[in-house]
């Protein structure tokens, strides 16, 4: 056949996509399962990051479900949504809802009979999106521990908050002021407090301001949608501002 | 987001050149005169401001996971984006063959100036690059995803001139003879690239 | 006997996958010379102006740039070896697109068993993967060598070629770890006593732009040691 004639190139074109698009669909199908399991494993790994409990990511399934007792969907109003899974919720798609349309996915973590609470957490930092969890000690007030991880942050500056040790300042912090009243906790630059737990603030990491600054943003913006809850189910009252 | 933001965002703080290292091959082959950077530089501006705002509707309407979901109901589980890198390659080298027959047609001279840059920018890595990272930013609207085609565009564009104009001043410069041409041409754009550096973090 | 028979039908096969009617071994001096070539002398990065684009944006730390550069020789290996086969089918017209699907389709599998089997790397590389369809090496060499060439010898090309292109990316990478976090593959190298003594970690190392710079180094010894590389103007 005239390897320049229409019908073979037709013919040609033909084969070549019915091979390649089987091929593709095959191994994208096959491998599907492992690839969402690597997801799932890790965002459970992240939660169970924030209460203390460092475990590989293959084997994050067991203890997750052992320590996690409640996984609640929240509504901006701190109303339970029955209608929503909290695990699957997506961060990315419902911060670009309005907020009375958001699900706010809540953990309950029980660790030998303390209680803590999880917040997932997600913001913008220097160049693309960073993400987090926070528990919080069930006074609804003292950080348990806090996770974070970034897309794109400059190696060495803003992924640092990645690290052991900027993930270790926001242990004990406090997320409300002395008089009760919801601040968050402020990434600072030349910070002079030391290791002054009840300042809301932690050191910001040198020559990332801009991340810092995201961090301090995401914290404050999210958690305070999930004051109304604390205010209805704990027996701490926060004082919203 | 702002059109402007992504506008400028995508010239200045993400530039394709600068701060990705995208698009390079044609970048250090096509620099030596600013006459035929300019003649690529239009050309890639052109290309991805079509190609980015056609793959954001293929993207969004063909492969996401839950796309199909205008078709009917049923398809809302489908997941096709393993096909977004075939899909987006194959939109890209049939722009490109377009472009080439338009600019062999309209422009002669600037397509034999041009020579054989012109096909290679179906593989230039600035044009699947803008594709690759307008899906992974997640535009909300075709208008968004057209202006950050063409910012990203612009950006290689002037990219190239200021190298092309740089290197055209460089040839009267005393540049030790192991360096010259494309080890020196490499130190610039690292310097460049810090320059803009400075650009980071800016949000309007 | 045995033996002699052997070898008379590898050389046959060898014969039919390379289609010229020398015949020499599996690893004779001309195919080592298809491997060791791009090493130096005509690394496609520093002397044929190949293939940066996708590279340097990810050889801050050694091992993101190690399975970056294993990613592409597993693509350019097969990809060359594919259109080698088929080098007598398909029609001239739409070479360049059926080039593009296959290299595609060989990146997108590449994509999916990372994500599958290598998810923390996968994750850093992000887009990076899929700009290995873009990589000019690819395209070049199946422009340039596996149109023309046999089956064996287009894959040994592939071959060569990605490690011409592994060898700067990981030694871009070293110089970047080393200086800008003190470590290699994540353990750290520079002793505790250096930093008490007051070094520090180059900060300027993990910026986007020293990767050009350290290229454009690389480019200046190579070409200071084979002087037949320097350009005119």
């Amino acid at each position: 056949m005239d390897r320049n004639s229409n019908a073979y190139t037709f013919l040609f074109v033909i084969l070549l996509i019915a091979i390649v698009a089987s091929a593709l669909a095959l191994t994208a199908t096959s491998l599907q399962p492992a690839q969402a399991e690597n997801v799932t494993n890790e965002k459970m790994q992240n939660i169970l990051g924030t209460v203390g409990i460092e475990v590989a990511r293959d084997s994050a399934q067991i203890p997750f479900d052992k320590y996690i007792v409640e996984r609640i969907a929240l509504d901006s109003k701190g109303q339970e949504r029955s209608d929503v899974d909290a695990f699957s919720v997506d961060l990315k798609k419902e911060l670009k809802k309005d907020v009375e349309e958001q699900s706010f996915p809540l953990y309950v973590a029980d660790i030998d009979g303390a209680k803590y609470y999880i917040v997932p957490l997600r913001g913008k930092g220097l160049w693309d999106a960073i993400w987090g969890y926070v528990a919080l000690k069930d006074d609804v007030n003292t950080i348990k521990g806090a996770v974070f991880d970034h897309k794109g942050e400059t190696p060495g500056l803003g992924a640092e908050i990645t690290q052991m040790w900027f993930k270790k300042s926001f242990d004990d912090e406090k997320i409300l002021d002395s008089s009760g009243n919801f601040v968050g906790v402020d990434v600072q630059k030349g910070y002079q407090g030391g290791d002054n737990k009840a300042d809301n603030a932690v050191d910001a990491i040198s020559g990332a301001t801009i991340t810092g600054d995201g961090v301090t943003k995401m914290i404050t913006e999210r958690l305070q949608n999930y004051l109304p809850y604390f205010q209805n189910n704990t027996n701490v009252k926060v004082a919203s501002n | 987001m702002d059109l402007i933001n992504i506008f400028v965002k995508s010239i200045f703080i993400e530039n394709m050149v600068f701060a990705y290292f995208l698009g390079m091959c044609s970048y250090l082959a096509v620099s030596k005169s600013v006459k035929t950077a300019v003649g690529l530089g239009a050309a890639v501006v052109f290309v991805l401001g079509i190609t980015v705002p056609i793959n954001w509707l293929l993207d969004t309407y063909l492969l996401k996971p839950g796309a199909l979901i205008w078709l009917d109901a049923e398809y809302a589980s489908i997941d096709l984006s393993f096909l977004s890198f075939i899909m987006f390659i194959a939109v890209i080298a049939s722009m490109v063959q377009l472009v080439e027959m338009v600019v062999e047609r309209f422009a002669p001279a600037l397509y034999g100036a041009l020579g054989i840059f012109l096909p290679l920018i179906a593989v230039n890595c600035a044009i699947l690059g803008g594709s690759l990272f307008m899906q992974q930013k997640d535009f909300s609207g075709i208008s968004e995803a057209a202006t950050y085609g063409i910012g990203s565009g612009i950006g290689f564009f002037l990219a190239i001139l200021a190298i092309a104009a740089i290197r055209e001043k460089i040839t009267y410069s005393n540049v030790p003879a192991p360096l010259r041409g494309l080890g020196i041409t490499f130190i610039i754009t690292g310097l460049m690239a810090l320059g803009f550096m400075s650009f980071m973090g800016i949000e309007i | 006997m045995a033996e002699n028979k052997k070898l008379t039908k590898k050389e046959d096969l060898i014969l039919f996958l390379s289609d010229t009617d020398e015949r020499e071994g599996l690893l004779g001096k001309k195919n080592r010379k298809l491997l060791t070539d791009p090493l130096t002398d005509n690394n496609p990065i520093t002397v044929q102006v190949l293939g940066i684009c996708s590279a340097l944006a990810i050889t801050v730390k050694l091992e993101p740039a190690i399975v970056m550069s294993l990613a592409v020789m597993a693509v350019m290996a097969f990809s060359n070896m594919i259109i080698s086969m088929l080098r007598n089918s398909i029609p001239s017209r739409i070479r360049i697109i059926v080039q593009l699907v296959i290299v595609a389709a060989l990146v997108i599998l590449v994509d999916q068993v990372l994500r599958a089997y290598a998810y923390d790397v996968s994750k850093q590389l992000s887009v990076f993967v899929g700009l290995i369809i873009t990589n000019c090496i690819v395209m070049g060499r199946l422009e340039a060598f596996a149109l023309g060439n046999g089956v064996y010898k287009s894959f040994l090309d592939g071959i060569g070629n990605a490690a011409g292109y592994a060898f700067i990316l990981i030694l871009v990478a070293f110089f970047r770890e080393l200086l800008g976090f003190g470590k290699l593959l994540g353990v750290q190298i520079i002793p505790d006593s250096w930093y008490e003594a007051g070094y520090s970690n180059n900060g300027l190392m993990l910026l986007s732009p020293m990767a050009l710079i350290t290229v454009g180094l690389i480019i200046w010894v190579q070409r200071s040691r084979s002087r037949t590389l320097i350009e005119q103007n």
